[in-house]
């Protein structure tokens, strides 16, 4: 397996949904290649850093004009 | 490498409830109060999806109120084949990019083939650093996030957004975008390597801890 295959394997493998044979081949090029060693690293870094950050809160007047444009707009209309 | 293993990440982390179903049953009957309980539940995922697709607080905003608008009276339509936060996302999804489209109608083409041609071996390959994060403040840190995201191209942000971010399934992001799951697959593939390169400048040794800002 090469560097250009290991890239296209990457997302996959940081997912753990490689089968095992794929699997095992990414590692044992990337026991070998430091280069593809640290874009696998970075990767991960990258994924856990938009994991890892903090969800906005929903700013209370944008909460607020959204409930009030629901009860606004979806009130049943009058008879 | 014992330190590579195929450990997931993210950790994917459920939401819903056991209970959605009732809800939406008691929605879909005309009970606003339960759909106000689904609103509670959504709300803050559904600004911070649109606000990662629009990049705008007001567009973002407008989505957030459209999309639970037409989540209501679309409710009859909804199968119940999938979670009812999927469905809202979807909604939210195309509600955001018809925003996107009007503001920039070349840029955005969710449909369009984008895989075939570019090459995937990343140009600059530099560590980072045990906790290249710390050399930020959190406020710092979110801004180069931001930006850094912001700068995707919407076709591959939308799909990034919705599995990492998110944490929708492959599956789950197929359905909300109507595309196939190798195409998110390859899409996501492809965001995370771009958002490598570009958070790269930022942590990579020896930089400044706060280079200039990138041209916007």
């Amino acid at each position: 397996m090469d560097c250009r295959a290991v890239i296209r394997e990457l997302s996959e493998y940081l997912d753990g949904e490689l089968d095992r044979t794929l699997f095992e081949e990414v590692e044992r090029h990337l026991a070998h290649c430091q280069d593809c060693r640290l874009v696998v690293n970075t990767t991960k870094k990258t994924i856990e850093f938009y994991c890892n950050s903090a969800p906005l809160p929903l700013p209370e007047d944008v909460r607020n004009r959204l409930h009030a444009a629901l009860a606004t707009r979806l009130k049943r209309p009058s008879p | 490498m014992s330190s590579l293993k195929p450990k997931p990440v993210p950790e994917r982390t459920p939401v819903g409830g056991a209970d959605e179903h009732v809800f939406v049953e008691r929605a879909r009957r005309g009970d606003l109060a339960a759909f106000e309980e689904l609103v509670n539940r959504y709300e803050r995922k559904i600004f911070r999806l649109a606000l990662n697709i629009t990049g705008n607080r007001e567009d973002a905003e407008e989505v957030l109120q459209e999309a639970f608008l037409k989540a209501y009276t679309n409710l009859d339509r909804f199968q119940g084949d999938s979670r009812f936060y999927t469905w809202l996302v979807r909604i939210a999804v195309n509600e955001g990019l018809m925003k996107l489209r009007r503001r920039r109608p070349n840029v955005v083409s969710l449909d369009q083939e984008l895989e075939a041609e570019d090459d995937l071996l990343p140009r600059q390959v530099e560590d980072w650093g045990p906790n290249p994060e710390q050399r930020f403040a959190q406020i710092e840190l979110q801004r180069i996030l931001d930006e850094a995201i912001a700068g995707l191209e919407p076709d591959y942000r939308v799909v990034f957004v919705l599995r990492d971010i998110e944490q929708l399934s492959s599956e789950e992001t197929a359905q909300a975008l109507d595309i196939s799951v190798p195409a998110v697959k390859s899409r996501l593939l492809r965001a995370r390597l771009k958002l490598r390169e570009r958070l790269n400048p930022y942590f990579r040794p020896g930089e400044s801890p706060l280079p200039a800002r990138p041209e916007r």
